[in-house]
């Protein structure tokens, strides 16, 4: 599978024009299990360029978070296998020892956490844990670690910093962990923040404030984030550029814009047109992607996708169920289906769109 | 606390006519919070649900939403008397069922049914899916022309499984399968109202919409009425013709789905609509920020609860507290607690069709 990969097909989902910060090349994860391999993560290239969003999109299983515990280096190295390259601001990270993963974590990459009462310790203050890597990083003493907390308490909107900071997790309502989780990532203002689903356990409201907290803390600070969800509405807030992944694979990726106002492929039509708006017609029924995810230990031979997808019947040549479609152009907003761009173009005008109201 | 909430369904709904199928008035949910060593005493009551009134009609769907913690689900618990009620009067089809006993109750609870959240920890792990979908008729005592089993296989196969996985454990099921475990279960005794307890929440977003399809299939062909509880504007707004919007323990707006979402009249109501993200990068709708969380529920704040949060409280707000009642300008059966509602912003020039909305969205 690995040589499938074209050179060309690593290009930048951020063409902002600079250097990208995060710059990810073929990367692979596989896990054995009892079961088999499990290819969680196969073939995926992406950037993120400093001070950008990049949102990637997926369903559970799909390999979104896996590459991004890759990033981090937070994989358990006996059972799980990473080849291809990731490169952080020029610095290789696969292969790299723990010792050096330690200095960038928390310091240069921090990453939110989805369940912010399990990721915080019950057992020390808040306080205590957003100097802890403060301390780490900088050497700084208690005192200075403290006060170092109580600004970030303040800078992500908690009320009474200097006297919640000697709080436990428990006495903070859902949404006030999540900022002190936020707090937590950028105590180091590091350059790049990885948001695993960090809204999805949070009420539409709070919701609306964190994406706007971390909306606010990039633009004062310049923190390139990549923010993994499953809802495309919190991307459409939030991010420039959207990856859409599907069984470990990027299947389209570009900006916000292109992929949202004119998706490319039937995945992306798929979770589009079984999204309910608010402003839809409600006597249409949803129209669901067909079936469930494969396993990622048995994918299916060809475009992964091709079980559930309505439009195989289509394709000239029919080689969905025989090779796998690489992700093209290698520039700008690209989608990895066998269609062709002027068919796809005329699915989505004449069938999908008028569905998506 | 139990405010005189007249919720006469009004002629022009959305819905059929006649005696409501559930009929809640007054309803109230204390739940006591105990201190002290060995003598325990109360020393205060967490207000979950405090005088709600609700009708929900033979046939219709009523969506309840509102933000964790604001009583939603504990009103489920209630309606499905797995709870029983502080104060108020519930009634099934005529009958007062807010203090029933078990047996009282037992006809009835075959009648109303729940459909969990949670696909993974609301199904027995240890039990077949056959026995899970059977237990239902097994506990009632009934036996279906054919046997159990075969009404089974048809169940499973009416919610989309295969009727020949009927010896399987829930484990060898996705969680979208689950969920229709759970609701082939919940159809089982052919019930009247089923009470969705966050269906689809906790699946992903093309599964849901395969959930959301089938229910409403199942609403359309069998007639069956739903109270259904989330926290997805979008969700509910596509399942129910009229919604409930429930802010620490009372209602304060309640609307067919037209009117409450496009002419909302509580800031509350306005302030959620506007925090839902849209799929849309031309999206720019006036957002409301709320600050700050839901009060605790313990010890509410007086008058009108949301004022705390909201922009438009002044003085009145803290002092008296609004009744759920029709305002000026809104619609029949649009009811709203609220002493500075929103004026008509939203509101869509001609009455008639919600298909103008959509047009304007799919512009490139």
């Amino acid at each position: 599978m690995t040589t499938q990969a074209k050179p060309e097909e690593a290009s930048s989902a951020g063409s902002g024009g600079d250097q990208p910060f995060l710059s990810v090349r073929d990367l692979s994860v596989r896990f054995s299990t009892e079961d088999g391999v499990v290819r969680a993560v196969d073939n995926l290239s992406f950037d993120v360029a400093p001070g950008s969003t990049l949102g990637i999109v997926g369903e559970s299983g799909s390999g979104k978070s896996v590459t991004n515990l890759a990033v981090l280096g937070l994989h358990n190295p006996d059972r799980t296998e990473i080849t291809g390259s990731i490169k952080l601001d020029g610095q290789e990270l696969v292969g790299a020892s723990n010792r050096e993963l330690e200095k960038l974590r928390g310091k240069t990459m921090s990453m939110i956490f989805q369940d912010p009462l399990t990721a915080l310790s019950p057992y020390h203050t808040i306080g205590k844990q957003i100097g802890e890597t403060f301390r780490k990083h900088t050497g700084a003493s208690k005192k200075e670690s403290r006060d170092r907390a109580i600004e970030m308490l303040t800078r992500v909107g908690i009320p009474q910093p200097t006297t919640r900071v000697d709080d436990y997790p428990h006495q903070f309502s859902g949404g006030m962990r999540q900022r002190a989780m936020i707090a937590m990532a950028l105590v180091c203002d590091p350059k790049l923040v990885i948001a695993d689903e960090p809204t999805t356990a949070l009420d539409v409201t709070v919701q609306a404030q964190i994406l706007d907290l971390l909306k606010d803390l990039q633009q004062e600070m310049g923190t390139a984030i990549i923010l993994i969800t499953h809802d495309l509405g919190v991307v459409a807030r939030t991010a420039q550029q959207i990856m859409v992944m599907y069984a470990g694979r990027a299947v389209e990726r570009g900006t916000v814009r292109e992929v949202l106002k004119a998706p490319q492929h039937p995945y992306t039509w798929g979770l589009l047109s079984s999204m309910p708006s608010l402003t839809g017609d409600v006597s249409v029924p949803l129209r669901p992607v067909r079936g469930t995810p494969p396993s990622l230990i048995n994918l299916p031979t060809g475009c992964p996708f091709n079980p559930r997808c309505d439009h195989r019947e289509q394709v000239i040549g029919g080689g969905c169920t025989t090779e796998r479609p690489p992700l093209a152009p290698a520039t700008g907003h690209a989608a990895a289906c066998h269609l062709s761009a002027a068919q796809r173009q005329d699915i989505f005008i004449d069938q999908i769109k008028p569905r998506l109201g | 606390m139990s405010n005189e909430l007249t919720l006469e369904k009004p002629g022009g709904a959305a819905t059929g006519s006649g005696d409501a199928l559930l009929s809640i008035k007054g309803v109230q949910k204390h739940f006591p919070v105990l201190d002290g060593f060995l003598f325990k005493r109360q020393v205060g009551a967490v207000h979950a649900v405090d005088g709600v009134s609700l009708d929900v009609f033979q046939g219709e769907s009523v969506g309840l939403v509102g933000e964790s913690g604001c009583g939603k689900s504990t009103l489920g618990r209630l309606v499905t008397r797995l709870l029983e009620p502080t104060a108020g009067e519930i009634r099934y089809n005529g009958q007062d069922i807010t203090h029933a006993n078990r047996k009282e109750l037992a006809p009835i609870r075959s009648e109303i049914q729940m459909i969990f959240q949670d696909p993974y920890s609301s199904l027995n792990p240890r039990h077949t899916v056959g026995s899970i979908i059977g237990a239902p008729m097994e506990i009632n005592g009934i036996n279906p022309k054919g046997g159990i089993q075969r009404r089974v296989q048809e169940l499973l196969e009416t919610v989309g499984l295969n009727p020949e996985h009927y010896n399987r454990f829930p484990h060898e099921f996705s969680g979208g399968q689950r969920q229709r475990i759970g609701v082939a279960r919940a159809l089982s005794l052919n019930p009247k109202l089923i009470v969705a307890d966050e269906p689809v929440s906790a699946l992903d977003v093309s599964i849901q919409a395969q959930v959301v399809n089938l229910l409403q299939e199942l609403q359309r062909e069998l007639g069956i009425a739903f109270l259904f509880i989330a926290h997805d504007l979008s969700v509910v707004r596509h399942f129910s013709q009229r919604v409930a919007v429930m802010y620490l323990g009372k209602i304060v707006e309640i609307a067919d789905r037209k009117s409450l979402y496009e002419a909302p009249r509580h800031p509350y109501t306005h302030a959620l609509l506007s925090a839902v993200p849209e799929a849309d990068p031309d999206d720019n709708r006036e957002r409301i920020r709320l600050i700050g969380d839901v009060p605790s529920p313990l010890n509410p704040p007086s008058g009108c609860r949301f004022r705390t949060r909201c922009w438009k409280a002044q003085e009145k707000c803290s002092v008296e507290e609004p009744p759920l009642i029709q305002l000026s300008g809104s619609l029949d059966g649009h009811l709203t607690a609220c002493h500075f509602p929103e004026g008509d912003i939203k509101r869509s020039p001609e009455e008639g069709s919600t298909a103008a909305v959509p047009e304007q969205r799919a512009e490139v």
